[in-house]
């Protein structure tokens, strides 16, 4: 019989080897696909793909129109889905405890948060594009701002959630009216957190390609009018590295590296922003 | 019998019941705050004492399923009336919680948001006002260098009597403390208990605690609760030398609770 330090020991090391071997599990797919994302999309990834609009077969060209356009659609996507998002996400954290409204809303997001992209895509296409008889660049923000929604009134109610009661008690017995706490005290104790889950929210449509094959589609040329069908990064990696032209592949490889690089800028940038916050209050 | 004060009341309560839901946790209490004297409520955990000192100020009306029947009389008016106006109430009855409940911004405009609320002030005049009450809450020599630092920066005894700087900057008649120093140590403790000896003078105090020491020490009035009863109420050092009821003994001797 082993004494009861020592099997504390035994168990104690399985039990982290075994962590540790999940642990590089994971992290060996990440790594790979890193890996090849920049074997492959490095050398693609030349001054003359900034420059240039998305070529013919056979011809060379750069990614300008659709990088333009990925840009300008996730703007406006976030432009409108961050208000409502905070609003409703509000709504939810501070009005939510009575009634019936705000467990359905709860329970509807819920949905909405895991609902697939591309039954966004078909939606949006329903509801506006063949309304308007053609494929837009608003049609293609409308479509991100509804995945945008989801995920920041999620975010926007867990940090409201996380400010301690007595604060919000502690401004209302100085008196003051609900509005002010919530705009004042709540909300600016939870900034940090709500930010974050905005730039989570940005980083996540940046890479959709499914609701934007239904409603900003694609555009050969330079387009800055979002009443146009417009370019967008996804959708041409989608279209290029399906097709059989080694330059286009090339460039499809130049814009999924420009994605993943942005993206994990945008994650890594939140974490910082969050950990800040953590240690300033 | 409820001993009845010498000095002015302040407030008066009368057969006031509390329920949490469906849960009475305060039963038929009656008693009345002195004006410009510390009352304190001392008793075992959940016997209602932090919920006797938040009907005050109406605070169990943040919550749906709380509601207390009965009359408060501040100065002669019911505040439990329906018309009663929460946030002038609040005005005039100042409160500091158990931990420490600094906003999120500087110091200066932790004290400057209550004030705000109520009064216009120039510049000049908001100033000498968060002055003012840093100074009395002791907490001045500490922090002038440093108005502009985020209040959360600061430890917790200096936090809690930022609240109180907090609290008394509104100007209220009343002001309530509820555990005000148990999340913090000796040395700040003292420091919240000569400072409650200094507030006095210009404010009605009522202070829920858990240290008997602390209750006999700071304050003048004494009222032991039990399982939502009032079981004495008098003179702090007539319930704490001279109890009339058996219960209250065996709690201030320590032989229950």
């Amino acid at each position: 019989m082993l004494n009861l330090y020592t099997r504390r020991r035994i168990v104690n090391a399985i039990g982290l080897a075994i962590s540790m071997l999940a642990m590089a599990f994971g992290l060996f797919w990440l790594c790979w696909i890193l890996w090849t994302l920049l074997e492959h999309g490095l050398p693609a990834l030349t001054p003359v793909v900034f420059a240039q609009m998305t070529p013919p077969p056979g011809s060379s060209g750069g990614l300008l129109n659709a990088i333009a356009g990925s840009l300008m659609m996730t703007l406006v996507g976030t432009l409108i889905g961050t208000p409502i998002g905070i609003l409703a996400g509000t709504y939810l954290a501070e009005f939510g405890q009575r009634g019936w409204l705000a467990p359905i809303t709860r329970f509807i997001n819920d949905v909405l948060l895991s609902a697939p992209s591309i039954v966004i895509g078909l939606f949006v296409y329903e509801i506006y594009v063949v309304h308007v008889r053609h494929f837009s660049g608003w049609a293609g923000a409308l479509a991100l701002s509804i995945i945008v929604i989801p995920i920041v009134i999620r975010t926007t109610e867990n940090m409201l959630r996380l400010v301690p009661t007595t604060l919000r008690e502690a401004a209302a017995a100085l008196g003051a009216p609900q509005w002010k706490i919530i705009n004042f005290i709540t909300l600016r104790a939870a900034r940090a957190g709500i930010v974050t889950g905005v730039m989570l929210a940005i980083a996540r449509i940046s890479g959709e390609t499914a609701p934007l094959l239904f409603t900003a589609l694609n555009n050969q040329f330079w387009s800055s009018n979002m009443d146009q069908p417009m370019a967008n990064l996804p959708v041409v990696i989608f279209q290029f590295a399906m097709s059989p032209y080694e330059d286009w592949q090339q460039l499809a490889w130049a814009g999924a590296l420009l994605i993943t690089l942005s993206v994990l800028t945008l994650n890594i940038l939140a974490r910082v922003l969050f950990r800040q916050a953590a240690t300033t209050h | 019998m409820i001993a009845e004060n010498t000095s002015s009341p302040k407030i008066i309560v009368k057969d006031l019941n509390f329920y949490y839901g469906n849960y009475r946790a305060l039963k038929d209490i009656n008693l009345k705050i002195a004006e410009k004297m510390v009352t304190a409520f001392i008793g075992p955990s959940g016997c209602g004492k932090s919920t006797l000192l938040r009907t005050f100020n109406r605070m169990y009306q943040l919550y749906p399923k709380q509601k207390a029947t009965g009359e408060i009389l501040l100065d002669g008016a019911n505040i439990l009336d329906k018309n009663q106006d929460l946030n002038t109430l609040r005005a005039g009855i100042g409160m500091v919680f158990q931990k420490p409940t600094p906003f999120p911004m500087s110091i200066y405009d932790n004290i400057a948001f209550g004030v705000k609320l109520y009064e216009s002030l120039s510049r000049h005049d908001m100033d000498e006002r968060i002055e003012w009450a840093l100074r009395k809450a002791a907490l001045w020599t500490e922090v002038k260098d440093k108005l502009k630092q985020s209040g959360t920066g600061l430890s917790g005894g200096q936090q809690q009597r930022l609240c109180i700087a907090r609290a008394i900057a509104v100007k209220p008649q009343v002001l309530l403390l509820d555990e005000p120093t148990s999340a913090l140590d000796p040395i700040s403790t003292a420091h919240i208990e000569k400072l409650i000896d200094e507030l006095k003078e210009d404010f009605t105090i009522v202070i829920v605690t858990h240290n008997m020491q602390q209750a006999a020490r700071v304050s003048d009035y004494t009222a032991y609760m039990y399982l939502g009863d009032l079981i004495e109420f008098g003179d702090t050092s007539t319930v704490f030398t001279n109890p009339k009821r058996k219960e209250t003994e065996d709690y201030i001797t320590g032989r229950f609770g």
